[in-house]
């Protein structure tokens, strides 16, 4: 928009061929799906990684290249309609992934109430103790988080790295411990309604875990790059809020799956 | 990027504009006009599918299920097609797919996405690079579900419904279930995307002066529309991916001998369904409106009540799923007060006929095309929405359940709402996306062929119905066979006439009467600019007194 004065703050970008890189590996991964169900497997599993590696490089690029108009601007305060469309943008998603996971626990609730006793007598359930250290431990994520945030707001970067780096690394210690979990059960995806509902959750959230741990990994990459102000670090603020969401959620599948039926 | 010199002769194009382009284009205008190209495809594909259901449903008996057809015989080579046993089911559930998921709710995305920036004065999406991203992921869920056509097995024939156990791996052993599955994954993520585009950009990015109680109907529609995807449309990611489970994974959610349940997918699945109903007629609503303002020449009456009412149908349109199962079996209890919630429905929606026609009243009406179609609207949609009352009562619903009548109401919502509210959408808007008037003349024909014709199609399945014809059936009792006649002879004409759309509008884009900025005489800000409008829209931001 060279030359052209505007009047307005809204951010127009350029084309972009990131989008339909990353459409091309969503498409590539759905028809590799089709391949390893019903087909050939070597071809869709090679579709499979192909897709993803399509879609994750995409993605790489795209954010980079939010990430590079963040920094073009120079770290001031952006204006604020894009600073508010930016926190609109992230709430929504978060409502349509909360959407999601009501899904799948309104499926819980139904196959819950409709069974005679649950959980089912013939499934060895799991104990209580590795969920509550995860709880604990993602309830202790969600103080240090809050805590390097304060400490970024104060302008303490290096504390705010700190607890940054602890958030993360409690997320990944919650998916080991998950994965321990998942392979000491006693029962598996396809032992009843039991077995399906509680991988189906559980599964899902782990993913979300795992995509947060990944957004806390960039926003310490970032901390380290000093990319954030004090009053500017929208991409923090979003990742907190996302690791909220994915911590609330994990709340209520350890009262609801772990705590209430047994 | 000479956005100066763009603006100044926006009749001429800088430069032609290729694949790459279109490819990587953010401007919400050129991705609208994707959106409205590629609605307009699968509107044929799934037309086609509709004939084939029609010329199958023309008499008693078998006509193409379980034929060899040849098609060209050219004595050494002939090209012969044969319909299986279950080609029929294939059509009647991808003919509902596609018109759903690839044309509607595609077509109505299309025009929001062209005209709700400009009406509200901003320079595009508050995402545009999401905007291309929502539309690119269309072509792969459409490739999935017309590929599903070529896998052994063949496509879904289940029903656009998919209920288990039909869907489950016993009975529906090919690959067409999953691939329906992994293209609603596709055409989900691209709805709730977009969804959220919306929702910022009508929340965020209005012009100074241009509060929420000034926008015109349709932003208000689109903005409904999109909360309505956006809490609606994961649900369906939901009951799709428990379906898949199910299916290959061998999860027992909707498996009784494993502790699940059927009518448990019913239930989730009509939790994103019936809103999906909304989705496809709210913004028709809001295009009828914007055409009956201008056309009557008059402010939209009650402008404050439509919004409400619009609100009021969202929110109770989220509670009412059950009344799509009352026959599986459920407490009577609950199917009271789904019965009164749908029913409450009738309300809101009471209100903004009225409001139509109150703004109509004593108004110098204008009858262009668009206005027709808008007036045709609202009294072939009033039958719509009377047949979903009469639906809406469980002792009518066990009789009618699965026959014509239910056919018949939702080809008058649908198509007698979502097509004919498109179609006055794509004429009022014509010449502000082109700049050029399509032919009246031939639009008017066009009006009144698919009108007459549509009743003809549509309305014998009321009595069909009633008579008690099951829907999805390829065969039938004589007594059926002289309505189903009508009703198939109206189908072939209603598909044959809509060429005259393509041809008109392909021909008027090039060769039409050049339009002017506001050939209709609107009050909204889209009409303030030129037409085609400029690539961002203002050359200065409007604002609003």
């Amino acid at each position: 928009m060279a030359g052209h004065k505007q009047d307005h703050d809204f951010y127009i970008p350029n084309s972009s061929i990131w989008p339909p890189v990353t459409c091309l590996g969503a498409g590539l991964f759905m028809f590799g799906m089709v391949s390893l169900l019903k087909f050939s497997s070597f071809a869709g599993k090679s579709l499979i990684v192909l897709g993803l590696l399509v879609l994750v490089f995409g993605m790489v690029q795209w954010f980079r290249v939010l990430i590079a108009e963040s920094r073009a601007r120079g770290f001031v305060n952006p204006p604020r309609v894009l600073d508010l469309a930016n926190r609109y943008g992230m709430v929504f998603f978060i409502v349509s992934e909360l959407m999601f996971f009501a899904g799948f626990f309104a499926a819980y609730f139904y196959i819950y109430g409709f069974n005679l006793e649950w959980p089912p007598s013939n499934i060895e359930t799991l104990a209580a103790h590795l969920p509550a250290i995860n709880t604990l431990i993602l309830l202790t994520s969600g103080v240090t988080i809050t805590w390097s945030h304060h400490a970024l707001i104060k302008g303490n970067r290096a504390e705010a790295r700190k607890f940054m780096f602890a958030t993360w690394l409690l997320g990944v210690v919650f998916l080991l411990f998950q994965a321990y979990e998942y392979a000491h059960a006693a029962f598996s995806i396809d032992s009843g309604a039991y077995g399906s509902t509680f991988y189906m959750l559980t599964g899902f959230h782990g993913f979300h875990v795992f995509v947060g741990t990944v957004m806390l990994m960039v926003a310490h990459a970032r901390l380290n790059r000093g990319d954030f102000t004090k009053e500017n670090h929208f991409y923090f603020e979003a990742a907190a809020w996302y690791w909220h969401f994915v911590d609330v959620v994990w709340v209520g599948l350890f009262l609801f799956v772990y705590i209430i039926p047994s | 990027m000479s956005h100066t010199a763009v603006a100044n002769n926006a009749h001429t194009s800088p430069k032609k504009k290729g694949f790459l382009y279109y490819l990587t284009t953010v401007n919400h205008k050129d991705i609208g006009a994707m959106y409205l190209v590629t609605a307009l495809a699968f509107f044929f594909i799934g037309g086609l599918m509709a004939m084939f259901i029609r010329a199958e449903l023309m008499a008693e008996g078998y006509q193409l299920v379980g034929q060899t057809i040849t098609l060209m015989d050219l004595g050494f080579w002939q090209w012969k097609v044969s319909f299986g046993p279950d080609f029929f089911n294939q059509m009647t559930a991808m003919h509902a797919t596609f018109m759903i998921f690839f044309a509607i709710i595609p077509a109505l995305l299309g025009l929001g996405n062209y005209v709700v920036p400009i009406m509200i004065g901003s320079p595009d999406m508050a995402f545009p690079r999401l905007n291309n991203w929502s539309f690119w992921i269309l072509p792969f869920a459409g490739m999935l579900m017309l590929g599903s056509f070529l896998v052994p097995g063949g496509a879904n024939a289940a029903g656009w419904t998919v209920y288990p156990p039909l869907t489950n791996a016993q009975y529906s052993p090919g690959a067409g279930i999953d691939m329906w599955i992994l293209a609603v994954h596709l055409a989900g993520a691209s709805s709730i995307l977009g969804a959220i585009n919306f929702i910022v950009t009508i929340l965020n990015m209005r012009a100074p002066g241009m509060t929420l109680f000034k926008m015109p109907m349709f932003s208000w529609s689109m903005l409904i529309t999109a909360w309505l995807q956006l809490v609606a449309t994961p649900v369906l990611a939901g009951a799709v991916t428990m379906l898949l489970t199910d299916r290959n994974f061998g999860t027992s959610f909707f498996n009784m001998a494993g502790g699940g349940d059927p009518v448990l997918f019913q239930h989730i699945f009509w939790f994103y369904s019936h809103p999906a109903v909304y989705i496809m007629i709210l913004p028709a609503f809001g295009i009828i409106s914007q055409v009956i303002e201008t056309f009557s020449r008059k402010p939209l009456f009650g402008y404050a009540t439509m919004v409400w009412a619009m609100a009021g149908i969202a929110i109770l349109g989220c509670l009412v799923w059950a009344h799509h199962m009352f026959t599986v079996g459920m407490d009577p209890r609950a199917q009271i007060v789904f019965m009164f919630m749908t029913m409450f429905i009738a309300v809101p929606t009471g209100i903004k006929i009225f409001n139509w026609l109150a703004t109509m009243w004593q108004g110098t009406l204008d009858f262009t095309v668009p206005m027709k179609y808008a007036i045709a609207f609202v009294g072939m949609f009033t039958i719509g929405g009377l047949s979903g009352v009469m639906l809406a009562i469980p002792p009518i619903d066990y009789a009618m359940h699965d026959t014509y009548f239910v056919v018949a109401h939702i080809h008058y919502v649908l198509f007698a709402g979502s097509f004919l509210g498109i179609m006055a959408g794509i004429y009022y808007w014509f010449p502000k996306i082109t700049g050029r008037m399509y032919n009246e003349k031939w639009g008017n024909i066009h009006f009144w062929l698919t009108f007459i014709f549509s009743n003809l199609t549509f309305f014998p399945m009321h009595f069909l119905g009633l008579m008690g014809m099951p829907r999805r059936i390829p065969n039938y009792h004589p007594m059926y066979t002289d309505l189903n006649l009508i009703a198939s002879i109206g189908s072939f004409a209603l598909g044959a006439v809509q060429i005259i759309l393509v041809i008109n509008f392909f021909y008027s884009k090039k060769h039409g009467k050049p339009a002017g900025d506001n050939p209709w005489g609107a009050k909204t800000l889209e009409w303030s600019v030129s037409s085609p409008p400029p690539e961002h829209n203002f050359e200065k931001m409007p604002v609003v007194k």
